[in-house]
């Protein structure tokens, strides 16, 4: 055993590049996400709710529900993936894991995007994917589809980014959910005006490729900023 | 890389309104382990965040082979393993899993060495099974089993004896000889004296308020 000991240290053991840890951590998210499933399945669970009380609220008339769908899908959107934000670094903050991942020797930026990619894995994505689906329930057009996908996808993925920087910030805070949707929510509003626009536009059935530009530019900029600005927030509130 | 040393100069720390560490200074070089003591709350465990990074002092300055290591933050913390009071573990998943999501993070890792390590500490009987279902003990060997495959030089360890049974205590005594003797560092800090089968042992006490 003490000859693998000093093996370690001796031979400057094969090092991960920045890329194989960032699958790691993607994959480690992911599996852990499948133990606890309620994580992933509470904000999704929650959007249906809140898009499928819709019809019966408001009316069953299908022309009054198109009308209203754009702004139930992205507010249900919006509330649900604040919902799942809480969790994003809470229980690594909790055991530890996190500590360890900032003294990794890894960039901090870099894992935090892997993190946020992890995150949108698993709540944007099935998001984009179940919006459509919910959108039938409000007499969206089958043609419609494509649009919202795509939009709801664009626009999560600046969601789970600005959310990234929130909860590292609110870290240290207990019961941080009120606070962190104070942080987030102003910061989401742009994303929330383009991408209701953008599935106005494909309910309508005319061109939303405008609003999209714009959510892929703002989806764009969190990718370049949002990760600095969290790893730096993680940093603090492990001080 | 050149010789390891830690050289910590006239470090101050606050910790809201407590002055906790006041001028602290001391060097390591290979082959060294400094124990430090202290009561509860004489900052020991501020101390060692400090000397890993985590924490920024107010005055005075951390050097790694007489470099500030604030030059090079991750550089400097490849370098390092650090394991606080509680053992970094996802109690969702089995000690084997998250030893390779732990130690992967930093450098490549075969099953076979894993396999070892796990054996080395003890580990290899409950090595799948979720690490929520283990006690206290048994994950503070599989974070040992941790620290053991980082096979960083320099180890900063927060009470790296607590939970353990008498066996275990020797097991991180032998480890940390082993380190040792390889030329690595270690700072500890411990309430019980370290059981160290020979080796240089410096001893720093950090006074209380």
């Amino acid at each position: 055993m003490s000859d693998t000991a000093t093996s370690a240290s001796e031979q400057g053991h094969a090092l991960s590049s920045p890329f194989a840890a960032a699958q790691l951590m993607v994959a480690r998210d992911i599996q852990l996400a499948l133990r606890k499933r309620g994580q992933i399945v509470q904000p999704l669970v929650f959007f249906a709710i809140v898009t499928t009380l819709f019809p019966l609220g408001i009316s069953p008339e299908l022309s009054r529900l198109r009308d209203v769908a754009p702004g139930v899908l992205w507010v249900a959107a919006l509330l649900s993936s604040l919902l799942a934000l809480e969790f994003l670094f809470r229980d690594d903050a909790h055991d530890g894991t996190l500590e360890q991942h900032v003294l990794s020797g890894q960039s901090l930026t870099w894992l935090m995007l892997a993190k946020t990619v992890a995150h949108w894995l698993l709540t944007g994505l099935p998001l984009s994917v179940m919006a459509p689906l919910a959108g039938l329930s409000l007499g969206v057009p089958a043609a419609a589809t494509g649009g919202i996908v795509i939009s709801v996808a664009l626009g999560s993925i600046a969601l789970s980014l600005i959310g990234a920087i929130g909860a590292a910030l609110t870290l240290t805070v207990k019961r941080s959910g009120a606070l962190l949707s104070l942080l987030t929510l102003p910061l989401s509003m742009p994303v929330l005006i383009f991408g209701a626009r953008a599935t106005e536009l494909a309910i309508k059935g005319s061109s939303y490729a405008p609003p999209l530009y714009l959510l892929g530019a703002m989806a764009v900029l969190g990718v370049t900023l949002a990760p600095l600005a969290a790893a730096a927030a993680v940093r603090i509130s492990l001080e | 890389m050149s010789e390891p040393r830690l050289e910590a100069q006239n470090l101050h720390l606050w910790r809201g309104e407590r002055h906790v560490l006041r001028g602290l200074a001391f060097t390591l070089g290979a082959g060294e382990c400094l124990q430090i003591t202290g009561s509860n709350g004489s900052g020991k465990t501020s101390l060692l965040r400090t000397l890993c990074g985590l924490m920024w002092p107010e005055e005075g300055r951390v050097l790694w082979s007489d470099a500030d290591i604030r030059r090079d933050l991750p550089g400097f913390q490849a370098h390092l393993a650090y394991i606080g009071h509680e053992p970094p573990l996802k109690a969702d998943l089995s000690p084997r899993e998250n030893l390779r999501y732990w130690v992967e993070m930093r450098r490549r890792l075969s099953r076979q060495e894993t396999g070892e390590a796990l054996e080395r500490v003890g580990a290899a009987q409950w090595s799948d099974r979720p690490v929520r279902t283990l006690s206290a003990g048994q994950k503070r060997r599989v974070a040992l089993a941790g620290l053991f495959l980082m096979g960083a030089p320099l180890w900063l360890l927060d009470e790296p004896t607590t939970n353990l049974d008498a066996e275990g205590q020797r097991l991180v005594g032998a480890m940390i000889h082993e380190q040792l003797a390889r030329g690595g560092i270690v700072v500890a800090a411990v309430h019980h004296e370290l059981v160290l089968p020979g080796g240089a042992l410096r001893r720093l006490e950090l006074a209380g308020e």
